[in-house]
């Protein structure tokens, strides 16, 4: 046995179905030993998307995502997906191959200092020295990448350790890190703070963010509020926390949200941050969110609370530990006539849209199509203007919404809506994306194919980078600069040499008919909505 | 903006230095000095760091500190319940005739003259920061030629927040 069987080993052992990755000389030893594993192994065409499918994977499945490439151009590929998945603390194990160690520092052929050059966008990095470390390892890094604010974790292995005569195998069964330990329970005095500003409060708001998806405490998040009738809103990654159409949830704030979760947590007296971390997108300024009223901040990462607002009471500990603490308490409080102020703004402050009939209007699109997809679908969104118009009118039912509203990688949508359907192969997964971020992982198409990841792909094409020419639009008068997307490739012939099925809408009349034919089968699809290129969101 | 002396125990991997260095520069906190150096237990290295900013800064540091992973413990430490120390070496330019006046100035500030050459003397002071500044507003009168300082390292006074590592 030697140190590459023994990190498959690891990988049996902490139950890993999927190892995303890129083959090349410097992880060969482990490419090797992964074939007498169950453990299956997906070539993706860029390890970029490695991490973004392994992200996906994660996100769905609740689980570690796990990706192996090579040394060094393989290893540095790969650090836009993980500074992606740092952003969004979504749990990943990262393997790169690495020369052999005594080569280690002479600059010799596909050497880099991985574990250096990650050290910003990873929890945390390990360089293997000694081929007797590889379990102690894999056990600490699973634990720190799942645990507290998760988050991905690199492991950089050597060949010659990879090649390295290990001992028998045996995976720790505890984890013995004598400086990690993340809290999990909050303080109990800081519980019964919170139930009394409820009993106090009129105006109670409750912010979700991806944290509360990641604790896992969308149900009890959700029967916490239904019992006391709190409304909520949600960043861009809690959404999917709250069905859409919930009567007490309210949209998605901040400069891309809606007006009436805006004007709600304006006037809320009472304002409940459960892992949100008040980041500039969602909270433009964070000092309106502590003046008049009292902030209450609950957070797994002790770093996030106070660092851009300061909380009346901060909580540290996991979002559904201290949800199911909360619910032991009565609670005193009726919010009725808050309930009907903000349904009275939900109406007032619609958005209406300029739509124009010549082309689909992506608004109107999302809508329609996510009443037509299935109700635990799982839909992944890019990034661009086509990520706003995700967010604002996607209808989620009991499904999940996908994107990386942290980092706001483009390219994320096609490789994670992969992963995720080969963690969930029975769920409908369905990417949206424009054409620009379509073009930047379009290589993945491949890869479905070969691994039979059936995701159903929706571009919506303006031919233009459409997020940058509105800015530019708004900040430089219609200077565009460097975003037609002209040359780009006809999707009809791209899909049918990936032998795609494909489908091309040119206005909102032909919608309903291509959204179901879209739909019908588990098959992947691609669809092109040609919409107005001058939109804006 | 205040000063602040944090100190850690952290585990003693390699690369722990670069990861606290590296969190300071990229997140623009001010590091005046640093200082690390092994405990009893070779397990741990005790790392006392001198940083600046505001009240909030100061706070996000010690949470940034806090949550990597090598870190075992974070503890300010106040000036009026700790001691602090810093030896600083100081090579001044010093021919026959300054060489004995030197000298009586090193000796009241409980300097130790560690070096003499035909034209030059080194200085070895320890204190704590005011002192050796004090020191060298003295010697404003002959040629410094070179000035080692280590930074500030301390501990706090008494039993009551000694932490003991398992």
């Amino acid at each position: 046995m030697n140190g590459a069987d023994q990190i498959v080993k690891c990988l049996e052992a902490e139950g890993v179905e999927y190892v995303f990755g890129y083959p090349g000389v410097a992880i060969c030893p482990f490419y090797n030993s992964i074939l007498d594993s169950k453990v299956k192994s997906v070539l993706v065409r860029t390890e970029q998307n490695a991490a973004h499918a392994a992200s996906g994977y994660a996100r769905v499945t609740g689980r570690v995502g796990v990706c192996a490439v090579t040394s060094g151009p393989g290893a540095t590929n790969l650090i836009t997906g993980i500074a992606t998945a740092f952003a969004d603390s979504i749990p990943l194990v990262c393997i790169t191959g690495q020369v052999n160690s005594e080569l280690l520092g002479s600059d010799v052929f596909q050497e880099a200092d991985i574990t250096g050059a990650v050290e910003s966008f990873v929890k945390y990095s390990y360089l293997v020295k000694d081929v007797a470390d590889i379990p102690r390892i894999f056990k600490e890094a699973f634990h720190i990448a799942s645990t507290g604010r998760k988050g991905p974790v690199l492991i950089d292995v050597p060949i010659d350790i990879q090649n390295g005569l290990a001992k028998k195998f045996e995976y720790p069964k505890e984890v013995k890190l004598r400086t990690y330990k993340p809290t999990v329970k909050g303080n109990a005095l800081q519980i019964k703070k919170i139930v009394k500003e409820l009993d106090n409060a009129r105006k109670p708001l409750i912010l979700v963010g991806g944290g509360v998806i990641l604790s896992g405490a969308c149900k009890e998040l959700k029967s916490f509020v239904e019992e006391y009738s709190i409304p909520v809103v949600s960043t861009m990654m809690g959404i999917s926390t709250m069905p859409t159409e919930h009567p007490l949830y309210f949209g998605m704030v901040g400069n891309n949200g809606f007006p009436c979760a805006n004007r709600a947590m304006k006037e809320a007296d009472l304002l409940i941050l459960i892992g949100a971390r008040v980041a500039d997108r969602a909270v433009n300024q964070p000092d309106a969110i502590t003046k008049d009223k009292t902030l209450i901040h609950i957070d797994v990462d002790p770093a996030e609370i106070g660092k851009n607002a300061g909380p009346n009471i901060p909580i540290v500990g996991d979002a559904k530990s201290i949800l199911n603490d909360i619910t032991e308490y009565e609670i005193d409080g009726n919010y009725g006539e808050w309930i009907d102020t903000l349904n009275k703004y939900r109406e007032e402050l619609k958005i209406v849209r300029k739509t124009n009939p010549k082309f689909v209007d992506p608004a109107g699109f999302i809508t329609k199509l996510s009443m037509k997809m299935k109700d635990d679908a799982i839909y992944v969104a890019d990034v661009g203007q086509n990520q706003i118009w995700s967010c604002k009118y996607h209808i989620v039912k009991q499904g999940r919404f996908l994107t990386t509203g942290g980092m706001g990688t483009m390219g994320y949508s096609i490789p994670a809506a992969m992963g995720a359907k080969l963690g969930c192969p029975k769920k409908q997964v369905i990417a949206v994306c424009g054409d620009g971020s379509f073009q930047m992982s379009m290589m993945e198409l491949a890869t479905m194919r070969q691994h039979g990841a059936n995701v159903k792909i929706i571009v919506l094409k303006n031919n233009y980078l459409g997020m940058v020419r509105q800015y530019q639009h708004f900040t430089y008068k219609d200077n565009y600069s460097v975003v037609d997307l002209d040359g780009s490739p006809d999707l009809e012939k791209l899909a049918s040499a990936y032998d795609l099925k494909f489908l091309r809408v040119l206005n909102d009349n032909e919608a309903d008919k291509a959204i179901d034919e879209f739909l019908k089968n588990d098959e992947s699809y691609l669809m092109e909505c040609v919409i107005d290129p001058m939109d804006l969101v | 903006m205040n000063k602040e002396v944090i100190q850690l125990l952290v585990d003693n991997t390699s690369g722990v230095l670069s990861r606290i260095s590296g969190l300071f520069s990229r997140r623009s906190y001010n590091i005046e000095s640093i200082t690390a150096g092994v405990t009893f237990d070779p397990k741990y290295t005790r790392i006392t760091i001198v940083a600046s900013g505001d009240d909030e800064i100061l706070e996000q540091i010690e949470k940034q500190v806090a949550k990597l992973v090598d870190v075992r413990n974070v503890k300010v430490l106040k000036p009026g319940e700790s001691v602090f120390r810093e030896i600083c070496l100081i090579k001044v330019e010093a021919d026959e005739s300054a060489r004995e006046s030197l000298i009586t100035i090193a000796n009241v500030f409980r300097a130790n003259i560690v070096d003499v050459t035909e034209n030059s003397l080194i200085v070895e002071l320890t204190g704590n920061q005011s002192k050796i500044e004090a020191f060298i507003k003295l010697l404003g009168g002959y040629k410094i030629l070179e000035i080692a300082r280590t930074g500030i390292t301390g501990l706090s006074r008494g039993c009551d927040d000694v932490v003991w590592l398992d």
